[in-house]
């Protein structure tokens, strides 16, 4: 057998290179197709992760929608009830799943199955792995997200052609969560610690206008509102499904890109001392 | 069990001696179990006090407070009824579910699978019925601690009507052991977690959704409404938004009980079974 | 020493510390292509350490340390796609089916889906896993999934292959089946890096050895010459029924070139057992068991540290 010869490198690698980040090899992708293969084990994983935003988008929608007919948003459009809530739902759904993903799956790896201490025999570095997963996250959580975003054409909770755009927002929802869990995860003892993130994903859950319009809130709160990441993923999905595109939209997709990019920076330091001591 | 043998009973306080000892009694052996569970609950429940309190108080100001000032400002309410005091009550009981789930699923497999705790029980003088009763009367303490201290909190941001809903508890918690004990059969049959993926996104989180937990369920379609009627969640949200409300009528009161019960006991008699099969194989 | 280019691995003033722990403390050894190189020492003796820091997953503390003439600060990646690693604990992906276990590490390495194809069905015939291939990880048996483990460590045709403890827990029928395979391993070509507490395996497997304690090698060389080196050709085990052994110590002091008292036993060493024995009988002391056996690494050991391998 001749030497293993390293590919050539794709843009994907050529970027993370360039980040202030731990070596790797760029070979991010081969931890992605070993999810790939990890997960064609347990396909029927994939579909229940859909399922959940569909199912509160039809008790809800139809639920609370037969009792309060509309609602107005807070840039004062007024519109039906599943029209308000399944914006909402995409984004919540797309965070979930990135948590999910990049905290009790990465810390099951990091901590239990050893994976990388198996991965990091080759010649792929902590870059790598940071990379691949986030990666990996983010193309599971764009596969939800098309499949909710038909549902939601469907259920014509959809007013604009700008919703197309709520796809790749749904990735970046996930990809700031993704690495921001991610980064948490690396400082993770136990199993008692998720109780933690319980505690974040949940409140932001319930209390990032998902269910109810901001202007519901005393002004403090609102303002405190705001401050938080699904809010602003809310907001970024609410503003493409419905048409409502400004320039504020921008602002919500910088938040999410900087809390992305300290996340994954982040992500990879830590699991370099971690696995490399 | 082995009962009374043809030898003579040495006598009471003689069982740390050689020897033949004086059999236990059913329910020596029950809070012999139990008492394993209360001293693992004493020195964990630290960890778990906060989600469990936290979470349904969270959902009660997102959906009591927030939904409801939207509900009550298009729909003025739910049948004249303010949505806090509608919802409230569903909310006692749904949170039994997410108890229930806790401690019925991973719990319960970490003990068969992982610690082999109940391997461990059923080595001593304890028989099947015994270490299931013994953990379902700690399960059903966990419900009456989350039970009340959700019901205080929700009495503060004056979710209740009547002096009626301290009956909540008594239906929470049994709700609670109608979820739990059929769980716990499930929990029998599993290698892995995988199947409790499975059942928590199809079986637990629809049943809070589809269960008149939020809206009442004449608002889903025609057809969907069957299914909330076979389903625990129903009756126990039913149940305990009567006695909240105080509008009970009594035939339909005693016959959603009598559904939760009868979810409870059917759950118990499959537990036993798929316990006995896993364990004493 | 041999002509420098033979040298694959070398390690000068080797240090490791965790805090203020020192774990590998100044250790020097160099390691030729072709040969089975070994650690043998007890638990905690740095052995990981060591190996953990040769297989580029651990910065070195202090020292030099060279693969293949490269530095494993600067080249780790170009290292590690030469290197067959080992590690103690089973690192298998339980999430995957056996050969896909081989393929999905291949990749790891760069290698295309064809070439990883082809190795993976060499390798699993190698390891004589070739029907268990679409099987699941978890219900193989603790020998398969050290096969496994070696053979997925294998997929890149690595130089040097390091074994941490390759047979630690086996029974011992699965270790004398990872013993040969690793025979033809070392016949192909492969140069073998291993640790061990186990004697039997060094004295198997090993042309050159060092002995670790503390962090330190206290002896270098090949088995044969360390025993001859540093014990007798053959030792006396005498037990006694007593709670201290070295009691009798004294009454057969002298016979033979040394005494070692263990717990349960004492070690006569003489290069001749059965004289010994004789001796002792002669001196009127009456043990409950005699036994006369050669020499082991075991010994070399006890003689070098004063303390047991395994304990």
């Amino acid at each position: 057998m001749s030497a293993p010869t390293i590919p050539r490198t794709p843009l994907v690698s050529r970027v993370a290179r360039a980040m202030p980040m731990p070596a790797g090899a760029g070979l991010a992708r081969m931890l992605v197709e070993r999810n790939v293969r990890s997960f064609r084990h347990g396909w029927i994983a994939l579909v229940t992760g859909f399922a959940e935003p569909v199912f509160y988008l039809f008790s809800l929608g139809i639920g609370i929608g037969a009792l309060v007919k509309t609602v107005t948003t807070d840039s004062g459009m007024v519109v039906t009830y599943p029209q308000f809530v399944a914006p909402a739902l995409l984004a919540a759904s797309a965070m979930n799943g990135a948590v999910m993903d990049s905290t009790f799956n990465l810390f099951f790896k990091l901590k239990y199955a050893k994976l990388y201490d198996a991965v990091l025999a080759t010649p792929m570095g902590p870059r790598d792995i940071a990379v691949g997963e986030v990666a990996w996250s983010l193309i599971r959580g764009g596969l939800y997200s098309a499949a909710f975003l038909v549902v939601a054409v469907l259920a014509g909770a959809v007013r604009s052609w700008w919703a197309l755009l709520a796809l790749p927002a749904g990735v970046l929802i996930g990809f700031a969560f993704a690495a921001v869990g991610m980064f948490a995860t690396t400082f993770m003892r136990s199993w008692v610690d998720f109780d933690y993130i319980t505690l974040a994903i949940q409140p932001m859950f319930l209390f990032s206008a998902t269910f109810f319009p901001l202007a519901t809130y005393p002004e403090a709160l609102q303002w405190f509102v705001r401050a938080t990441p699904l809010y602003h993923g809310v907001a970024l999905e609410r503003a493409l499904m419905l048409g409502d595109v400004g320039w504020g939209v921008l602002g919500h997709v910088a938040y999410l890109l900087v809390l992305g990019l300290f996340g994954v920076v982040g992500a990879a330091r830590r699991l370099e001392k971690l696995l490399l001591s | 069990m082995t009962q009374a043998t043809t030898h003579e009973p040495p006598p009471t306080g003689a069982r740390a001696a050689h020897g033949i000892r004086q059999p236990m009694s059913a329910l020596e052996r029950v809070l012999a179990a139990f008492g394993y569970h209360l001293a693992v609950y004493r020195r964990t429940w630290r960890g778990s006090v906060v989600t469990r309190v936290l979470s349904p108080v969270l959902f009660l100001l997102s959906m009591g407070i927030g939904l409801g000032a939207l509900v009550d400002d298009r729909a003025g309410g739910i049948d004249g009824v303010p949505y806090l005091h509608f919802v409230v009550p569903a909310i006692v009981v749904t949170q039994t579910l997410w108890v229930a789930w806790g401690e019925s699923s991973y719990q319960v497999l970490g003990y068969i699978k992982w610690n082999m705790n109940y391997h461990a029980q059923l080595a001593t003088p304890l028989g099947v019925r015994d270490v299931l009763a013994g953990h379902w009367l700690a399960v059903a303490l966990h419900l009456v601690m989350s039970t009340t201290v959700f019901m205080a909190i929700a009495a503060l941001f004056g979710g209740f009507d009547s002096w009626w809903a301290v009956l909540c508890l008594p239906i929470a918690v049994l709700t609670g052991l109608a979820f739990s004990t059929p769980l716990f059969a499930f929990t029998a049959t599993q290698e892995g977690d995988n199947g409790f993926n499975i059942v928590y996104r199809w079986i637990i989180t629809p049943l809070m959704l589809f269960s008149g937990t939020f809206f009442p369920i004449d608002q889903l379609p025609g057809w969907m409404q069957p299914v909330a009627w076979v389903t625990p969640l129903w009756h126990g949200v039913s149940a305990a938004r009567a006695v909240s409300v105080g509008d009970v009528s009594w035939l339909p009161f005693v016959g959603h009980l009598l559904v939760l019960v009868g979810y409870a006991a059917g759950g118990a008699w499959l537990a036993r079974r798929a316990f006995a099969r896993r364990l004493l194989p | 020493m041999p002509d420098t280019d033979d040298i694959l691995l070398s390690a000068r003033g080797l240090t490791k510390t965790f805090g203020e722990f020192t774990a590998v403390d100044g250790i020097d050894f160099a390691v030729r292509r072709g040969e089975c190189f070994g650690f043998l020492g007890p638990n905690g003796a740095g052995k990981s350490s060591t190996m953990r820091m040769v297989g580029c997953v651990s910065p070195v503390t202090g020292g030099e340390l060279r693969l293949f003439g490269l530095d494993p600060a600067t080249d780790g990646p170009a290292i590690r796609a030469r290197l067959g690693n080992c590690p103690q604990r089973d690192t298998l992906d339980e999430e995957l089916s056996v050969e896909e276990n081989l393929w999905i590490y291949g990749r790891y390495f760069g290698l295309s889906r064809k070439e990883v194809k082809e190795r993976a069905a060499e390798l699993l015939d190698f390891a004589q896993l070739t029907e268990r291939a679409k099987d699941k990880v978890e219900p193989l048996s603790g020998g398969m999934k050290r096969r496994l483990t070696i053979a997925r460590s294998l997929i890149n045709a690595p130089e040097i292959l390091l074994l941490d403890e390759p047979t630690t827990g086996l029974d011992p029928q699965a270790r004398h089946v990872l013993w040969d395979r690793l025979f033809r391993l070392k016949r192909s070509g492969v140069t073998l890096v291993l640790t061990t507490h186990y004697m039997d395996e060094a004295e198997q497997l090993c042309d050159r050895l060092v002995v670790m304690d503390h962090g330190r090698i206290v002896a270098e060389g090949s088995p044969r010459q360390l025993i001859d080196d540093y014990s007798t050709r053959e030792v006396l085990e005498l037990r006694f029924d007593a709670e201290d052994h070295g009691a009798y110590a004294d009454k057969v002091a002298g016979i033979g070139e040394r005494v070692e008292v263990l717990p349960d036993r004492l070690l006569l060493y003489a290069d001749n057992g059965d004289e010994a024995s004789a001796q002792v009988h002669a001196r009127g002391v009456e043990p409950l068991s005699s036994l006369v056996r050669r020499s082991t690494l075991e010994d070399v050991f006890l003689h070098l540290t004063g303390r047991t391998l395994v304990d």
